[in-house]
């Protein structure tokens, strides 16, 4: 037996033969599970148990707790961008503006009123879909253009959104609070709960970060799941047909424009959200963060983390934002002990982490274009295969 | 462990309810330039329900553009396409696929990053009928109909004997898997009229054998009707009913098979201008030759 065949329950001794060959599927719906193997699933299950653990060991600081929660955050707007450039193969330089939309319209609904902005402190279940549904549907209006261009004109034209967003996130005061002075993110509150505040659950006390922790990490699971399973469902097929051949999807049945405009769309959804989390995060946002030169960074960064995490998976996208919000520490924490790096020196730790950024894009887009992700698998590859290489 | 399901059971949208032999697709003064170049000169041809219509010609002659036409790619300066009754003329290349117009292309075109089953599963798309959102929460609906026709995929895998290589990506795949595979997701379109641009070049003696098994079968069991761009002549005259030939976009024949072989414009065609050119047959060694070095490349 090559390979699942039929479609009943195998009779009776049948199934007593295969007990004891998990490995071997029956049916093609465990075939086509998302957790295929039993070795996936412990190991997405060991994972889960030791990220919730992190906050309540001793020796993790509020700060690298801080920062793992920032790479909550990017995975889920890395793993927005992974759809649409991944999977769609529609280059996008503009994925910082549609997080810019999704933090000032949670700032808005969830942040406090001032004298010089508007604010509503609404629940975080109405800001939180809010934000997503504004950035998506912004992503829907533009997406018809975009896709009539690709390559060069398409990151171009994607570009333009991140000035077109400097200027309105810098003329719409009361919503952004203006140039340079920014306004307060919202409150995060679900039906009284407050989830960046001290807390008791269960009898185990919480500080200030940790509930805000506990949730985008299980945001950042519901999503990449969500994202998962788009990916490998009808319209994720669709995605991967427009971005290979795109002549050849259309005679197959994939409406071009369709599918295009859903990427665009679903990967602005993402964005939307991730741009609201990072509000509560940085606590205070401003236009500068997501338009021009700032937004550009963004998108940059974004582009990096699937870049180098990994083109057209979750996982890629989940281990890109690791990377990302973890090599500048690793950077400072070392820069004291290599010559010529420090202020004054040769070159400062900013331009360090600049210039490794762009060696590692480039390094990953010539030998590993699979990212880290690519090269964990070539890693277990080998050892499956192992004494034998080939 | 369950019986093989004949593929007419897999497959039950390819049949049509006109009768046999009358017209499903009606080409009528197609009419296709490039520039200054003629590509396809005002030719017309009717393909009746049931046959294997063959269309024959030395490169260039325009074959493949005619078949881009029908898929939608192509729009034609003049003429008309007619498909069960309605006109494919300004209908986009999905809405083409959707009516039941699938194809093999001359020049590969599979998606090379998807596994064998993906490509399939691609061509299941217009089958599928669940929405984005359904495909993300993946439970219900979506996960029932992603079962079921991945049992049509694997019938289709089954009935191309290509089960070793379902879970492949298919661009480390080789050249005859690879037409074999691009059969599948034809097939797996499930369509009334399959078109197929030359499904044995560069294909060795063998691996032509298999796919002419192929089609005859796969015609047999679906009773789906085929237009055939072949430059074979051994392939061409066994299986088709009708053959119609292209020089330089003219159409300057269309009969069955024995009679085209014996008409003057044909040998002459082929012969060219002068008395040494090549034969039908030459052209067959020649085109296998050509296709051959395509392969390698
Ligand atoms: N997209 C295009 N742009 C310009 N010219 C084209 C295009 N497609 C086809 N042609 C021209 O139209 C003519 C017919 O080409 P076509 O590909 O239809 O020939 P064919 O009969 O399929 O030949 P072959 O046996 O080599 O596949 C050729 O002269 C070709 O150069
Ligand atoms: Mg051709």
């Amino acid at each position: 037996m090559t390979g699942p065949r039929g479609d009943t329950a195998p009779p009776k001794a049948a199934r007593a033969t295969l007990r004891g060959r998990p490995s071997l599927y029956t049916d093609y719906a465990a075939d086509q599970a998302i957790w295929n193997t039993p070795a996936k699933r412990y190991w997405t299950v060991a994972l889960i148990l030791a990220v919730i653990a992190t906050p309540f060991l001793p020796f993790v600081t509020r700060s690298q707790q801080a920062d793992l929660t920032l790479v909550f955050v990017l995975a889920i707007g890395g793993i927005g961008l992974n759809l649409l450039t991944g999977y769609a193969g529609q280059v996008s330089l503009g994925h910082a503006f549609f997080v810019g939309v999704g933090a000032f319209t949670a700032s808005v609904l969830g942040g406090m009123p001032t004298q010089n902005v508007v604010g509503f402190e609404l629940d975080l279940l109405i800001w939180l879909p809010a934000a997503g549904l504004v950035s998506m549907v912004l992503g829907l209006l533009v997406a018809p253009l975009a896709a009539r261009v690709r390559g060069l004109y398409l990151a171009i034209l994607t570009l333009g959104l991140v000035f077109i967003g400097e200027h309105l996130f810098k003329e719409l005061r009361s919503i952004s609070g203006g140039q340079g002075v920014g306004r307060r993110g919202p409150d995060p509150e679900i039906l009284g709960f407050a989830l960046f505040h001290p807390q008791e659950i269960f009898g185990l006390q919480l500080d200030r970060e940790t509930p805000w922790y506990l949730f985008t990490f299980l945001l950042l699971v519901v999503m990449a799941i969500l994202g998962r399973n788009l990916a490998r469902s009808r319209m994720g097929r669709a995605f991967a047909a427009v971005r290979d051949r795109d002549i050849a999807a259309e005679i197959m049945g994939v409406p071009l424009l369709r599918t295009k405009v859903l990427a665009f769309g679903v990967s602005s959804f993402y964005a939307g959200v991730a741009g609201a989390l990072l509000a509560v995060s940085f606590g205070q946002v401003t236009p500068e963060n997501f338009g021009g030169l700032g937004g550009l960074l963004l998108s940059v960064e974004f582009l990096a983390i699937i870049l180098i995490g990994g083109v057209a998976t979750m996982s890629g996208s989940i281990i890109g934002a690791t990377f990302v919000v973890l090599m500048p520490r690793l950077v400072q924490a070392f820069a004291p002990q290599i010559p010529l790096i420090g202020d004054g020196a040769l070159l400062s730790v900013q331009q360090l982490e600049g210039i490794l950024f762009g060696v590692l894009i480039v390094l990953f887009l010539i030998l590993e274009p699979r990212g880290l992700f690519g090269l964990w698998l070539r890693i277990r590859n080998y050892w499956k295969a192992w004494p034998f290489s080939y | 462990m369950t019986t093989i399901r004949p593929l007419s059971e897999a497959l039950t949208g390819t049949s049509v309810d006109i009768p046999h032999g009358q017209s499903l697709l009606r080409v009528d003064g197609l009419t296709m330039r490039f520039g200054g170049n003629t590509a396809v000169d005002d030719v017309s041809f009717d393909v009746g329900r049931g046959e294997l219509f063959a269309i024959i010609g030395p490169n260039g002659a325009g074959k493949t553009s005619i078949f881009n036409c029908m898929s939608g790619v192509y729009r034609p300066q003049a003429g008309d396409l007619t498909f069960l009754g309605e006109s494919l003329l300004d209908v986009r290349p999905d809405d083409i696929a959707r009516r039941g117009v699938s194809r093999m292309f001359q020049n590969i075109e599979l998606f090379d990053n998807l596994t064998v089953l993906d490509n399939l599963m691609l061509g299941r798309h217009q089958h599928l009928s669940y929405g984005m959102l359904a495909g993300m929460v993946y439970v219900g609906r979506a996960k029932r109909t992603e079962v079921v026709n991945r049992r049509i995929v694997e019938d289709i895998i089954d009935f191309l004997e290509i089960e070793s290589v379902r879970k492949f990506p298919v661009g480390m795949l080789p050249y005859g898997v690879k037409k074999r595979v691009e059969l599948g997701r034809a097939m797996a379109m499930e369509p009334k009229l399959l078109l197929l641009d030359e499904p044995v070049a560069g294909m060795n003696v063998e691996e032509t054998e298999d796919m002419a098994r192929f089609i005859l079968d796969i015609r047999e069991e679906l009773d789906l009707t085929m237009v055939l761009v072949e430059h074979d002549m051994g392939l061409v005259m066994d299986l088709a009913d009708r053959v119609m030939v292209l020089d330089f976009g003219v159409q300057i024949a269309l009969d069955t098979p024995d009679r085209v072989q014996r008409d003057p414009n044909v040998i002459q065609a082929y012969l060219g201008e002068g008395d040494e050119g090549p034969t039908l047959d030459d052209e067959a060694a020649a085109a296998e030759a050509r296709s051959g070095q395509e392969a390698r490349r």
